[in-house]
């Protein structure tokens, strides 16, 4: 069902399913990735370094941007080390002085974004940055707006989930039902945007936790932007504590209904 | 138009056109074979409805991808990193 409505009264929207910013040339590329952190003192210096290594090796230009909320545990003075040994012009740290949520530290992140792509993921080792060049990959191959990690298609898939985990398929089934957003993961947070998709976006999302990550997807539909998918592997705590409370399902359902209602 | 307003429209037409069959509002007079299969349909779909959603999620449950070779492959890079971010001056 074509969305026309819902795009014409986007305020100043530049983009209709036809306009399309030309695909540069791969050359002129430039990949930011944001990590928000919060006490991930053991498990920021790896990812960091996955991330080097996956980089060189595809030779994409590319970017990290460390967004810190303060954390307690000296996540700060292990950023400052990392970016001695691979220059401030590969990582900068835009921390802020106190845990201030997700939405906001990519609006932080985007404004020392010197890419024209942003790649959105997890500091804690579950997103492993080996996919990102698949997903530049599977950028410039269909000339996507997004391109989304999915744990649900392909050979994505989940380690370490136990069978209550598992029931969280049963979640994504009531979404699929519900929301029909033609993606197959919609609470995955391992995702590529276009800078300015991402910022068009993050203008009309209300929504906190899971739910921000599945509201992004169901407003880039509305307003008729591209979504590429690649399936990923998601390793579940390998390090550190689950940031995780016990209110997820009902936040998680509360917003889905709110989502199922409005959009 | 939301999801929720497409929902309801579409359940209310679909009750409108069976009440209407079942009542036989526009005396179509067709057979009371025809008009046994009706009245049951509603509860017929909804248990249909609920089979698929068991079925595809038990299908899913033991379908689902465990990736251990994922989770092994990312321990033994964990050793590698650490080893070559410490001989970069790294201290934890």
């Amino acid at each position: 069902m074509a969305s026309h409505s819902a795009s014409l009264t986007s305020a100043g929207s530049q983009r209709r399913g036809g306009e399309k910013a030309p695909a540069e040339p791969a050359g002129a590329d430039k990949y930011s990735v944001l990590l928000p952190t919060y006490n991930e003192r053991e498990n920021l210096p790896l990812v960091v370094w996955l991330l080097v290594k996956s980089f060189e090796e595809s030779g994409n230009n590319y970017e990290i941007i460390v967004i810190d909320d303060g954390s307690p545990d000296g996540t700060q003075e292990v950023a400052q080390q990392l970016e001695k040994i691979y220059g401030s012009d590969k990582i900068l740290l835009r921390p802020r002085a106190k845990k201030l949520g997700l939405g906001t530290a990519y609006i932080h992140g985007m404004q020392h974004a010197t890419g024209n792509f942003i790649i959105i993921m997890d500091a804690d080792l579950s997103h492993h940055p080996k996919f990102i060049p698949e997903f530049i990959r599977k950028q410039r191959e269909g000339n996507f707006d997004i391109v989304s990690g999915t744990r649900y298609k392909g050979n994505g898939g989940v380690y370490g989930w136990d069978l209550k985990r598992k029931f969280i398929r049963g979640a994504n089934f009531l979404t699929q039902i519900l929301l029909r957003p033609g993606v197959s993961d919609l609470t995955g947070s391992f995702r590529l945007y276009r800078k300015d998709v991402l910022q068009k976006l993050m203008e009309k999302c209300i929504s906190k936790g899971y739910v921000f990550q599945m509201e992004m997807i169901v407003r880039a539909r509305q307003l008729n932007f591209t979504i590429g998918e690649v399936p990923i592997s998601f390793v579940d705590r390998v390090y550190g504590e689950s940031k995780l409370g016990g209110n997820e399902i009902v936040s998680f359902l509360k917003g889905l209904l709110t989502l199922f209602a409005t959009t | 138009m939301t999801k929720l307003e497409q929902w309801v429209s579409t359940l209310l037409v679909l009750m409108l056109v069976w009440l209407c069959l079942v009542q036989d509002l526009l005396n179509l007079g067709y057979s009371k074979k025809f008009h046994d299969v009706l009245v049951p349909l509603p509860v017929y779909l909804l248990v249909t409805a609920g089979s698929y959603t068991l079925g595809t999620l038990g299908f899913r449950l033991a379908n689902f991808n465990d990736c251990e070779e994922a989770a092994q492959e990312l321990f033994m890079q964990i050793q590698e990193a650490k080893a070559d971010l410490a001989s970069k001056g790294l201290t934890l």
